[in-house]
């Protein structure tokens, strides 16, 4: 692992922990934290292996460390005095925001693996390694993920839907 | 047609371009019967672009500095934080167990769905030698945290840092002279790698443990991780590892010198 390939895959780091938090200073912290703990634990790196791989299998066992940690009641700041600029053009803001908010409303493991595959392109049986689940439980994850997704998009109430 | 053959996995499968490429034709016959399944493969279709599109900008964005000084292996305080969380778990032996059982019981409670990280796992060394050589051999910027030129310094560091006096082979009369070394986090402890490079450019890293509890030694021994030679051998409570993307034959002519220095001492 050297520096240069390192560095190549923060943006991508970034990309999917900003599309999972929906906020760009918690998705930065992930990132951060994922780096430091890849530097801590190269030893369980194998050398020549997908580098990309296991960075996302680090980010994915912090993360999932984060949603198990209780949750401190706290109090949120008026967004309006810390706007920050996110995208050069805003005209596509009202969309944006919709899916950002509509991807918020799936539940943690659905919009992981909707994410891994839709933004990252990841295979199928490659998400059921990283996440050492079963290649049937991504197919249902996914599955769900996008259906719930199509409906908050359309404006519908996702139904619950009875499988077999 | 074989519609009864066409699987959920299929339909997202189609949307993923993960299908054998003779199944498309047999997907598009289905759709053309099945308007609501290709309504809705349609819907996910645009989805995966929606969302491709509305983090495409984080790409672009330029990289906060911390992130970016994260790319460099950090500094010398950092890496130094695990092993002595370690070794102060180790101190009260009770804790380390309790801990230990609990990460176990967390494991054991919350099911499949999220692999543990591993539990103090100890790394042999051939492999911890040849992970830190892959890491900090193509470095460019810092390959090593105290330089030759400091020599001294750099002794006196590691010695005191590892408890016990190390020094640096000379390994001149073999065309490879020392870069420098540094100090990073073993299985339990801290351990020393010194580096070197030839005319060409070529380096070659010394790694050296002193965490063998079992005070046992052994031969020469060699090791191949991904385009890593290791030669490593065991001397009472110290492991030596001396690694290269060298041929195995010019690697041992100099894992030779340096185990003799070394006995010589």
């Amino acid at each position: 692992m050297d520096s240069s390939a390192l560095l190549a895959e923060i943006p991508r780091l970034r990309r999917y922990a900003r599309a999972l938090l929906g906020d760009r200073a918690a998705a930065d912290d992930l990132v951060q934290d994922t780096l430091e703990r890849a530097w801590r634990q190269l030893m369980q790196w194998q050398v020549g292996s997908d580098l990309r791989a296991w960075l996302f299998s680090i980010m994915h066992n912090l993360w999932v460390d984060q949603l198990r940690r209780p949750v401190l009641p706290t109090q949120a700041i008026d967004g309006e005095d810390f706007e920050v600029p996110t995208r050069p053009t805003q005209a596509d803001e009202r969309e944006v925001k919709d899916l950002e908010s509509a991807l918020c409303l799936l539940p943690d493991e659905q919009r992981e693996v909707v994410l891994l595959v839709a933004l990252e392109e990841m295979s199928y049986t490659a998400i059921s390694a990283m996440l050492g689940i079963p290649a049937g439980t991504v197919m249902s994850r996914l599955s769900r993920g996008r259906e719930r997704l199509r409906l908050i998009m359309d404006g519908q109430q996702p139904r619950l839907k009875v499988v077999r | 047609m074989s519609n009864h053959l066409i699987s959920e996995t299929d339909l997202h499968a189609y949307v993923d371009g993960a299908l054998p490429a003779a199944r498309y034709v047999e997907l598009e016959n289905y759709f053309s019967v099945q308007a609501d399944d290709a309504e809705r493969v349609r819907a996910y279709l645009v989805q995966n672009q929606a969302v491709k599109a509305v983090f495409r900008a984080v790409l672009d964005e330029p990289l906060p500095e911390n992130l970016h000084a994260l790319a460099s292996p950090p500094a010398r305080a950092m890496l130094a934080r695990p092993f002595l969380a370690r070794w102060s778990l180790q101190r009260s032996a009770a804790g380390f167990v309790i801990a230990l059982l609990g990460g176990v019981a967390g494991w054991l409670a919350h099911g499949q769905d999220s692999p543990p990280e591993s539990v103090a796992r100890l790394t042999p060394l051939p492999r911890q030698a040849a992970v830190a050589h892959a890491v900090f051999s193509p470095d460019v910027r810092r390959p090593v945290e105290v330089d030759a030129e400091h020599e001294d310094q750099l002794v006196a560091w590691l010695s005191k840092r590892l408890g016990t006096p190390v020094h640096p082979p000379r390994l001149g009369e073999l065309g490879y002279e020392l870069i420098g070394g540094r100090l990073l986090p073993g299985n339990t402890g801290p351990v020393a790698q010194f580096m070197y490079h030839d005319g060409s450019g070529q380096r070659l890293t010394l790694y050296l443990s002193t965490e063998n509890a079992s005070n046992q030694e052994s031969a020469f021994r060699f090791a191949r991780e991904g385009k890593v030679n290791v030669f490593y051998w065991i001397d009472g409570k110290f492991g030596y590892a001396l690694s290269a993307s060298i041929d195995k034959d010019e690697l041992a002519r100099v894992a030779k010198v340096v185990y003799e220095q070394i006995e010589r001492k």
